[in-house]
């Protein structure tokens, strides 16, 4: 076992990075919520996120794509590598970035309008697609998100007519129509009931021959059932991050067994 | 030793199937023990006993397994707690088989005692091994208990020992055998047991190696990790 697990780390070594994250500190204006992160976020890959409240799990992600940038003083400071360049950077044009990183939230957000309007509206804001072209996206964008057979008679009607979990899947939809690189899902079943859940989580598991897929998830099972790649953290450090499955079976660090075990505080 | 689980339940749940699994080692052991006394012996009701008792082990052995799936389905245990869970299954049944050996063992006593008086000196020649499983056992069940890798690693090499020792039983009851025709049926009852007897000390080994697993985390069946870890320290 041990020869396989250091075969394993090799592979994970080898595979294409897409986000390189070093040296990031992280501040709500005086409070430092993230301390000196460094991690890779592998291409196509499924990253977890693990932690307890206010670890900076949450905070982690919203860095990804400058979502914090929304809220005053909050502040970033170090280096997160995406197509090249630091995303941090002060140039960068955070709509085309989010449109290429996109978001998924913990409450299904689907906006007041028709099912169709939900996912063409991102799309007209990034491009000039024509009624056919546009009709062919949606519909390409709700299938992705294994949505269409639910809604396909009903996409005049309201998004919010929609159940939780459809909800949900409408917003992935939506985060999908806009073809980003990254998807990064905010607990994205802590609103849903169990069946929505495995849906969800079949739909990451497809989303990842695609996409690169990054979670924030307070139930460990879903961590280890849906992810590659596991990161715990800890007080806005990040302590171990590796292989799911070599994190749930064998964690390097005390720390991680006693959160993962349940025998955390 | 890990910290306590937020849920005292599951600590609760956890320390009942350990303590079980102990309470039928320590049972077993002494199924094995009685067993060595009982070949020596060749006593019918003491072998009777013996065989009886197999019964306890067996349905502890169903009653762990069944206790072990509820944890499971219950608990959803990772890391440490999972490798426990799966090693504890895995002892539960090299424990149950332990008990079938020594069950053997009794069985080829009552065999010779049926058939009268013994023309050789049966029990001397397993003794040596018999004293080495025993001790393997022990040292199985102690290094489980205290969760002390270093101990299952030294018992693990043992068992090349007993191994040895078969062989060397093997080879002095082929001499009986060939040196006197009607110590045939004895000395076939005598193999039986010692093979019954190299049986435990594997299972005594693959105890040890799940201590091993539970604390480090690495699986170590099929390897050359314990005599690797033993030349490293000598």
């Amino acid at each position: 076992m041990m020869t396989e697990q250091s075969q394993a780390s090799l592979t994970a070594e080898n595979l294409p990075v897409t986000i390189q994250v070093a040296g990031l500190n992280f501040f709500y204006g005086s409070f430092q919520g993230l301390k000196d992160i460094n991690l890779d976020i592998y291409e196509k890959k499924v990253t977890a996120f693990i932690g307890p409240s206010g670890c900076g799990k949450s905070t982690l992600l919203r860095t990804l794509n400058r979502m914090y940038d929304l809220y005053p003083g909050q502040r970033a400071v170090g280096d997160i590598r995406y197509g090249g360049r630091n995303i941090l950077d002060a140039n960068v044009d955070v709509n085309i970035l989010r449109a290429k990183i996109g978001m998924v939230f913990q409450k299904p957000t689907p906006f007041p309008m028709s099912i169709y309007e939900n996912i063409a509206f991102g799309v007209n804001l990034y491009e000039n697609l024509s009624k056919g072209e546009m009709d062919e996206r949606v519909e390409w964008a709700i299938n992705k998100a294994a949505l269409w057979n639910e809604v396909k008679d009903k996409l005049n009607k309201s998004g919010l007519s929609l159940s939780g979990g459809q909800q949900q899947r409408l917003c992935i939809a939506r985060a999908v129509a806009v073809k980003p690189d990254v998807l990064l899902l905010d607990e994205p079943t802590s609103a849903l009931d169990p069946i929505s859940t495995v849906k969800i989580e079949e739909l990451i598991s497809e989303l990842k021959e695609d996409y690169t897929i990054t979670i924030v998830t307070h139930n460990m099972q879903q961590a280890a059932r849906c992810s590659d790649f596991t990161a715990y953290m800890y007080l806005g450090e990040l302590v171990e991050f590796g292989e799911t499955d070599s994190i749930f079976i064998n964690p390097v660090k005390k720390e991680t067994q006693d959160y993962i075990t349940g025998r955390f505080g | 030793m890990p910290s306590e689980h937020s849920s005292k339940q599951y600590e609760l749940d956890l320390e009942s199937i350990r303590s079980k699994v102990l309470l039928m080692g320590g049972i077993v052991e002494k199924q094995f023990q009685d067993a060595i006394v009982c070949f020596r012996t060749l006593n019918l009701q003491e072998a009777d006993r013996i065989i009886a008792a197999d019964l306890e082990v067996n349905k502890m052995e169903v009653d762990l397994d069944d206790q072990c799936s509820h944890l499971i389905v219950k608990r959803q245990p990772a890391a440490n707690d999972l490798r426990t869970v799966m090693a504890t299954i895995k002892a539960i049944t090299d424990l149950e088989r332990v008990g079938d050996e020594a069950t053997k063992i009794a069985r080829a006593a009552r065999a010779m005692h049926q058939r009268g008086l013994t023309p050789i000196a049966h029990e001397e020649i397993v003794r040596v091994m018999a004293v080495t499983a025993g001790e393997m056992l022990h040292g199985a069940l102690d290094s489980f208990a205290r969760l002390d890798e270093k101990q299952a690693t030294r018992l693990i090499v043992r068992d090349e020992m007993i191994d040895s020792e078969f062989r060397s039983v093997m080879r002095n009851v082929i001499t009986f055998m060939m040196e006197d025709p009607r110590t045939i049926s004895a000395s076939l009852d005598t193999l039986w047991v010692a093979k019954a007897i190299e049986r435990i000390g594997d299972h005594a080994k693959n105890i040890a190696e799940y201590v091993v697993y539970i604390v480090e985390g690495k699986d170590i069946r099929h390897t050359d990790y314990a005599a690797n870890k033993q030349s490293e320290l000598s």
